[in-house]
């Protein structure tokens, strides 16, 4: 879509704007009232007002008939038909799904009345509204964002990770946006992206996080990131590359003595420019590293896994689904994300936990649909590992044994039994199950008992937090229709790279282990 | 000639003693240490004592599909390794609607071993993989239709081991380790 210079300025000012103060009240808690949707359009910006019912975020329904040019009728069974250019969407009051022309999709939560007038949640917008729309509706709700239209707005992620002599900023803009460093000595680095804005609203890293050597990360206008650099960075060297769909900005930070301890970090940033935006950095807390991510598509090959009545195969929808989610892993969190198979191949289940073990997986997830004897049996569920009585898995490992090592003397090393992996891990592995859990609840239909534990080998035999997600039953012809419907598949996306975010960046490092 | 008759029957003789107290007498004194804990049996039917029987809880897919149920069922009676097979035929017999049974049609027992330190080992045709309708909740329900069937009904069975067609296998269907005898688990009964 082209762009005229005035709206490319409109738009970049207002995105400007709302990226800045967007993520201050998400992340700071001090603004009661809900975070407004921002609505970006080559007209520009525009915030639609959130209201919260139940916890679940809605929109007003008349105030997106005026933004979209929808026909809203209440019929006198209390049906709530919306039109757009001949074609409908039903709603149903105390319903939570709605026929969008003759297809029944489901959503969060049923309409709802306040103040004489008709709320549906957010999900509507991207879910109902999109399909009947004739221009691209991205909803994002994790940055409270709706990009309508074909612009370019991609995700900045950055994470800082501290290595010898120095550190590594990582910047990733997914999709991919062609990007322009400059830098200014070792003090300031200038990124231009070649975008029509940028949504910046994951954590960045701050100075704390950064040991000092990376002050703030600020926006100068819609489309151009300044990195402020702290005054012991002696040499810096940046370059650009695309990583899959992502273009990923790498800034090698070296230090003048690495081996005296670092200095506390300044009380105060000390931006160069006291008339632009505070910056994001000083307001988040430092991020961690989860430098690489596992995805297991599960069975393959020959080993179909469940079947549908249908003819869906588990082996296909675990692929579909690790694909996308490969995609949007690294385009937020810049990780290495690794697939166990990425086509039709067989793997036994070892070689899967010993591809993830190989190659020092931070995180494991395996993904399947499940099935059962009956065919009303539904839901998403999380497993993590089990091992069979407590005793024999708190026992597991043998006690140190002293072999020779290559360069001469001994070393002592801990002994894990293969198939014992896991249970040192259990705990975090545990604490990612439930917040997968916590992102799945309102999304999408959950098993009675989502989280449990059990004897998966390929759970047992990992060395890294790992879980396996049943994202329902295959076995249900209802859940079938969903899990093939590619909404369905990008709200789970959605929902485990929530969790996998925060996953990184809290509980505190060594509560958990 | 006589004396040499005299001597091959009395051979003869002291060999049908000595195989009487080996094979009849020592069973006879000696039934109860050996029973309860040990021995092998295969193919479907065994030396059960004639119409007697036992109650014996059996497991089934409970309603929402999610767990077990368990149900109070007759079950012939056996003396040790035997009563553990009538259990296993009863609980993997075919039942009829609504009750829904975790294990798939058409799966029979090979044969069933007790090892001296309570562990049960149950051989089944490879019929509970090609007929298994997949899914990781599935298989962990026939794994422990199974390892509860023996392990809540015979106190003498600590843990069981699924074999199938006589050979140990990493899992029935993709997820749920078979590599080592499980537990009883009860989370999974409703």
């Amino acid at each position: 879509m082209n762009i005229r210079p005035l709206q490319s300025a409109v738009v970049a000012a207002a995105t400007a704007f709302a990226l800045i103060f967007i993520p201050i009240h998400q992340l700071t808690g001090q603004s009661p009232s809900p975070v407004p949707l921002t609505l970006l359009s080559k007209d520009g910006r525009r915030a639609l007002a959130i209201t919260l019912v139940n916890g679940q975020q809605f929109v007003s329904l008349d105030e997106l008939a005026a933004v979209f040019q929808l026909a809203v009728r209440e019929g006198s069974v209390g049906a709530l038909t919306v039109s757009y250019k001949g074609r409908t969407i039903v709603l149903t009051p105390d319903q939570a799904r709605a026929s969008v022309a003759g297809r029944v999709i489901s959503l969060p939560a049923p309409p709802a009345r306040s103040g004489g007038r008709w709320l549906v949640p957010v999900d509507f917008v991207g879910g109902a509204l999109g399909l009947i729309y004739d221009v691209r509706l991205d909803l994002r709700k994790a940055s409270h964002l709706l990009v309508v239209g074909d612009l370019r707005v991609p995700q900045v992620t950055a994470r800082y990770l501290a290595v010898s002599g120095g550190g590594r900023l990582t910047i990733d803009a997914a999709p991919r946006a062609r990007s322009t460093v400059t830098s200014e000595g070792n003090e300031r680095l200038t990124i231009k992206f070649d975008a029509d804005a940028l949504d910046l609203s994951p954590p960045l890293p701050s100075s704390t996080g950064s040991q000092g050597l990376v002050l703030g990360i600020r926006v100068v206008d819609g489309t151009t990131l300044t990195v402020d650099l702290g005054p012991r960075v002696v040499e810096v060297r940046a370059s650009a590359q695309p990583i899959e769909t992502a273009e990923r900005v790498t800034i090698d930070l070296r230090v003048a003595q690495p081996e005296t301890p670092p200095p506390a970090p300044p009380a105060a940033p000390a931006p160069a420019t006291p008339a632009s935006p505070p910056s994001l950095g000083q307001l988040i807390s430092p991020t961690r590293t989860l430098a690489t991510v596992v995805l297991d598509a599960g069975h393959g090959g020959e080993d179909l896994g469940v079947r549908s009545a249908g003819g869906t195969l588990e082996k296909d929808l675990a692929l579909a689904v690790a694909l996308v989610l490969k995609s949007a892993i690294e385009g937020r969190l810049g990780a290495r994300v690794l697939l166990t198979r990425d086509d039709d191949r067989q793997m036994s289940i070892d070689d899967r936990a010993s591809f993830a073990n190989n190659n020092k997986a931070d995180l494991f997830i395996s993904l399947h649909a499940n099935g059962s004897f009956k065919t009303t049996t539904s839901g998403a569920s999380i497993y993590y590992a089990a091992f069979d009585g407590d005793a024999k898995a708190t026992g597991s490992t043998s006690p140190a044994e002293r072999v020779s090592v290559a360069t001469g003397g001994v070393r002592d090393i801990e002994l894990v039994a293969w198939n014992r992996a896991q249970t040192r891990h259990l705990s975090r592995s545990m604490a990612f199950a439930s917040l997968l859990a916590e992102q799945f609840r309102d999304r999408v239909p959950l098993e009675s008992r989502a989280v449990r534990r059990t004897p998966l080998r390929v759970l047992q035999s990992t060395n890294m937090p790992a879980v396996l997600i049943e994202m329902g039953f295959l076995s249900n012809p209802d859940q079938e229709m969903q899990l093939a419907n590619s909404d369905f598949q990008n709200t789970f996306v959605q929902a485990i790279g929530d969790a996998i975010v925060r996953f990184r960046d809290g509980p505190p490092a060594g509560g958990t282990r | 000639m006589l004396p040499r008759t005299i001597a091959i029957g009395g051979v003869a003789a002291a060999t049908a003693a000595l195989a009487w107290v080996l094979f009849v007498g020592l069973p006879r004194w000696y039934p109860a240490e050996r029973a309860p804990v040990s021995g092998a049996v295969s193919g479907a039917t065994g030396s059960a004592t004639q119409g007697r029987k036992i109650r014996a809880r059996l497991f089934y897919v409970s309603e929402d599909g999610t767990g077990l149920t368990g149900v109070e069922r007759e079950v012939p009676f056996g003396e040790g390794v035997d009563q553990a097979r009538e259990i296993i035929a009863a609980q993997i017999a075919q039942v009829a609607e609504p009750i829904v049974s975790a294990v798939p049609p058409g799966t029979t027992l090979r044969g069933l071993f007790l090892t001296d330190r309570g562990d049960a080992y149950v051989d089944l045709s490879g019929d509970v993989i090609k007929a298994h309708p997949g899914g990781s909740l599935s298989e962990l329900l026939t794994v422990y239709t199974i390892v509860n069937a023996l392990t809540a009904n015979l106190p003498a069975v600590q843990a069981v081991q699924i074999l199938i067609d006589g050979r140990e296998v990493a899992t029935l269907a993709g997820h749920v380790d078979l590599s080592q005898p499980l537990a009883k688990n009860l989370e999974w009964i409703q």
